[in-house]
């Protein structure tokens, strides 16, 4: 009987937006199946704005064991998440946040995720995204 | 020799308790309300036109928790800390978590107390505002909140024990001027500082709602019938 395959890093994608979010999230599994990500856009009752409580229970339900990554677009995006990172006390022991771009970020991470690396190399891949060559000129 | 109970002589210092606390809040979230159009006009020349609104619905929020916040068995702790899960979870802006976090901290230094003494409740809002910029990275002249609350809080350490209304009354005062003086600043932090050089001139809508933070709380804790 072999081993149960190592959980996968999850990542939580926090922004202004609903739309942005769940976007990003859609594109970002397209390249990474069976990696847990959660969109946490917007307000609870849909309107424009980033809610650090949303943010926590993202980051629980996107932690299937092996940490959870957090990238954030702009602003209060970032202090959201931070403060979710003190709500979350003990719990954010496992979780890192990203200040790499967020929808390239999220697509190399996932991807990182899928291959099944740790929480601080998935991390160190979502902010070295901000270096990709597009290949523009 | 008698013993007075605190808060009944004029000027003296009140205790600070859970009805104290939940008339700061009502207060704040009053004043906001009348501010809401002045505050989003300040966000709209150097940000995006929502900071009373965001404000606003986060405060309004707060007030209709209220009750069942300061239900018996609630401590100041307790209360601010439902205050502060409230502001992050729907103002939606910079200002949620950034309030958001200085109710948490002030809470946190509270401890399991009933009511605090204005020594207590000085050292809490100390704790409140270094949380605050801590959570923004934020220093002094960044031109934001900060600017308002840092002098503000100041004031009503380095002003007690003198006579608690004064002591509120000098904290307000410390606070405008705060926000004034950080007027002509650019700034360099939150929405504001991506328009650079043309943040200069701007009143900051953070350090102006800030004031009325610290209004509220003079309101609230200055004896009935002392100047204020
Ligand atoms: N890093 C920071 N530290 C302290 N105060 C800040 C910081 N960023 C913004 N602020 C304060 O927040 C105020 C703006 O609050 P508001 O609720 O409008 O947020 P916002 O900028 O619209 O947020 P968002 O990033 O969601 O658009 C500013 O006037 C400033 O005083
Ligand atoms: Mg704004």
């Amino acid at each position: 009987m072999s081993a149960p395959p190592r959980p996968a890093v999850g990542l939580v994608l926090v922004s202004h937006s609903p739309l942005v979010a769940a976007g990003t999230a859609e594109l970002a599994g397209q390249m990474a199946p069976g990696v847990r990500i959660v969109a946490a856009g917007g307000l609870a009752d849909g309107r424009l704005g980033t809610d650090a409580v949303r943010v926590v229970a993202a980051v629980e339900a996107a932690d299937g064991g092996a940490g959870v990554v957090v990238l954030a677009d702009l602003g209060s995006a970032v202090l959201a998440a931070r403060t979710a990172l003190e709500l979350l006390g003990e719990r954010a022991a496992r979780v890192r946040l990203s200040g790499g771009p967020f929808v390239e970020g999220a697509v190399v991470a996932a991807v990182e995720a899928s291959l099944g690396r740790d929480v601080d190399r998935v991390l160190a891949a979502a902010e070295a995204a901000a270096g990709l060559d597009k290949h523009v000129r | 020799m008698t013993e007075t109970p605190a808060g009944a002589v004029f000027g003296a210092a009140p205790t600070v308790g859970v009805p104290e606390l939940a008339d700061w809040l009502r207060r704040f979230a009053a004043l906001v309300a009348a501010a809401k159009d002045e505050l989003t006009a300040l966000d709209a020349a150097i940000g995006d036109a929502d900071h009373g609104v965001n404000l606003d619905r986060g405060l309004q929020a707060v007030v209709a928790r209220l009750p069942e916040l300061g239900a018996p068995g609630a401590t100041p702790a307790s209360l601010l800390k439902g205050v502060a899960l409230t502001l992050i979870s729907t103002v939606g802006g910079a200002s949620g978590p950034l309030y958001g976090t200085f109710f948490l901290r002030l809470a946190g230094s509270l401890g399991d107390a009933p009511a605090v003494g204005p020594g207590e409740l000085a050292a809490g809002l100390r704790a409140g505002l270094d949380g605050m910029a801590e959570r923004g990275r934020t220093q002094l002249d960044d031109k934001t909140m900060v600017d308002a609350l840092a002098p503000a809080i100041a004031a009503l350490a380095a002003g007690l024990p003198a006579a608690w209304d004064e002591v509120l009354a000098r904290s307000v005062a410390a606070g405008a001027a705060g926000r004034d003086r950080v007027t002509p600043l650019v700034a360099r932090k939150g929405r504001a500082s991506y328009l650079g050089e043309r943040s200069a001139g701007h009143q900051d809508p953070g350090a102006t709602s800030a004031v009325l933070l610290l209004e509220a709380l003079r309101d609230a804790l200055a004896p009935a019938g002392a100047p204020g």
